[in-house]
């Protein structure tokens, strides 16, 4: 990837992290930290490597993507709206009872959400049901989809994971969102899944670890997973919660909380000035 | 009753699966039950279109759900108290909620499975089903209708509950003439005495309670309820004005499945009489299933006993 492409998309990705800023403090709740962590991956996802088309979301040819952590559906929504999927002013309306931007991400009600999800655990099977889907119909599509860490606590993750490599799914790329907190605290301390790269070893997949928030090794993990055959790949992504906003770094607070108006602010001229940099750089 | 051919609903199910599979392009999982759930056949002659996902059923439901948002009818089989209980979650919000073309096989639904025991028995899993948004709940009378009930369910557009038994029970339908609509009960006996809406095995149970009860002058409608949700209300509010009461006959608990959804039609349209035959908030227990469905209350000789002394 060329320093313009990973600028380029660096930019996506703090535009995302805007997105969800808005999106959350505008509904007054919501999930910023988890949001804030994936941003990196869903830029690469979406503008560097899904087959997707704004203009047609059904395509049935597209590549497709489960947000199994679906409580982080501002990010996805933002990725969508910065795609073209969505308008981005809708967005101030997440949560709101006339929106269609419901709190988890709802197929049925918006435009390039591939499937409904919430319930941690279910989305990796529901991407595991569309990577064997591909292989019944021998399409070349693929699939992706985001877990958080505190999700591999649920024991459909495990079944899931058991499925996916039996059935040779390398047409899947799942990513753990590796941010060390959840609700209750520290993964570690709440119900450590560690260590996380062994376990879906013994499992039978190709493992990457990655940082989250290198937009290159991302995109390396990508190429790597692609030309992996016979087994699922899993890119566990070191990440930071709440990236890109100081405050909310690394504080498990920010895991479902909106901010205030003053923290709002602040969090927004942070992220501006990245943007600002950002696109003064792709100038 | 040694020249009355008897058929479980499980088998038909099985082959009407195979049957199908070859006019419509769907797709078959299983948990590791495929040669009790009877979808054993269909994976021998589509191997390519049949998925067995182990002993996982949360993990299938959403599978399921996957490979249906891919624009494809699935199947997905296993025990009724696990496809409805364990996986109950799953069901509704993969599923259900995005309501996608899942259909669900719940093979040894009721105390009827038998030797296994109470915890093999589900009794609420209709009751379970019926109230999640988008859900169809079928649960046929014998093999006629169970294989029409499978047709229905791969033409109709979203997720539907098939139940169906692991013993063998009376055939009461004729293959030939028998037409299944979707959300229409059928009278299969008219009388103005009382009405019996059943649903399952104890369909055949109600049209030998009615031909006892005429041999003592008691004229007995019996209405078969195939499709639970959405219910048939005009045959239960029809059966309420024309007779003088009306007793459900389900094998299931009394709370939450055909007694509890026809009390439901009744109230809000025309109350009348009920009295509900069916598992009386208990669980089952090992045994034949036959002395357990006696045993239980789920028999023709007891239909007659409770008309008889309510009436």
């Amino acid at each position: 990837m060329d320093e313009k492409q990973k600028n380029m998309l660096e930019l996506v990705a703090y535009k995302i992290r805007r997105h969800v800023l808005e999106g959350v403090f505008s509904a007054g709740c919501g999930h910023p930290g988890g949001s804030l962590s994936i941003a990196d991956i869903l830029a690469v996802l979406y503008f560097d490597e899904m087959h997707v088309d704004p203009k047609n979301p059904a395509w049935e040819d597209r590549d497709r993507f489960v947000l199994s952590k679906g409580h982080c559906a501002p990010a996805l929504y933002g990725a969508l709206a910065e795609k073209g999927f969505i308008p981005v002013e809708d967005l101030k309306t997440l949560r709101k009872a006339d929106s269609y931007l419901q709190g988890h991400p709802d197929m049925r009600k918006i435009p390039g959400v591939d499937m409904s999800t919430g319930s941690l655990g279910q989305g990796i099977c529901c991407a595991n049901g569309m990577a064997i889907a591909a292989k019944l119909d021998q399409k070349s599509y693929r699939v992706y989809t985001i877990l958080g860490d505190g999700e591999l606590e649920e024991g459909q993750v495990w079944e899931a994971a058991m499925f996916a490599a039996h059935h040779k799914l390398d047409n899947l790329t799942a990513f753990i969102d590796l941010n060390l907190l959840q609700i209750d605290g520290d993964v570690r301390d709440v119900m450590n899944p560690m260590p996380v790269d062994e376990k879906f070893l013994a499992f039978g997949w190709n493992v990457i670890c990655v940082d989250a928030h290198d937009l290159t090794a991302l995109r390396g993990a990508l190429d790597h997973a692609k030309q992996c055959k016979g087994k699922p790949t899993v890119v566990i992504c070191k990440s930071i919660k709440g990236k890109g906003v100081s405050f909310m770094e690394n504080e498990a607070a920010w895991h479902g909380m909106a901010p205030n108006q003053k923290q709002y602010e602040t969090a927004i001229a942070e992220i501006d000035a990245k943007i600002h940099q950002l696109s003064a750089a792709l100038a | 009753m040694a020249d009355i051919k008897k058929v479980a609903t499980r088998e038909a199910y099985g082959n009407a699966l195979k049957e199908f599979g070859e006019k419509y392009d769907i797709v078959v999982l299983d948990a590791d039950l495929s040669k009790s759930t009877k979808t054993d056949g269909f994976k021998k002659t589509y191997p390519d279109r049949f998925v067995n996902v182990g002993i996982a059923e949360a993990n299938m439901m959403s599978t399921a759900a996957g490979i249906a948002s891919c624009g494809k009818t699935v199947f997905a089989s296993s025990f009724a108290i696990f496809a409805a209980g364990r996986a109950f979650e799953q069901v509704r919000n993969s599923i259900c909620y995005a309501n996608l073309n899942v259909k669900i096989g719940a093979t040894h639904a009721g105390i009827s499975v038998g030797e296994d025991g109470g915890s093999h028995q589900a009794i609420e899993d209709i009751s379970l089903m019926r109230s999640i948004p988008n859900m169809t709940v079928i649960n046929p009378a014998d093999s006629v209708e169970a294989r029409a009930a499978v047709e229905a369910a791969i033409l109709h557009n979203g997720p539907v509950y098939l139940r169906f038994g692991r013993l063998a029970t009376p055939v009461i339908y004729d293959a030939e003439n028998y037409t299944f609509e979707l959300g229409k009960g059928k009278q299969l006996r008219d009388g103005s005495d009382v009405a019996i809406i059943a649903t399952g095995l104890m369909v055949p149970e109600a049209l030998d309670a009615a031909d006892t009860l005429a041999q003592e002058g008691i004229h007995a409608r019996v209405i078969d309820i195939h499709t639970i949700k959405p219910i048939d209300k005009d045959i239960i509010v029809k059966a309420a004005k024309e007779t003088s009461f009306i007793v459900t006959a389900e094998e299931h608990s009394i709370i939450g499945g055909l007694g509890s959804a026809v009390a439901e039609v009744l109230c809000e349209n025309a109350p009348a009489k009920l009295l509900r035959i069916g598992v009386q908030d208990e669980f089952g227990r090992s045994g034949d299933p036959y002395v357990l469905l006696k045993e239980y209350g789920l028999s023709a000789e007891n239909i007659v006993r409770q008309v008889k002394t309510n009436l």
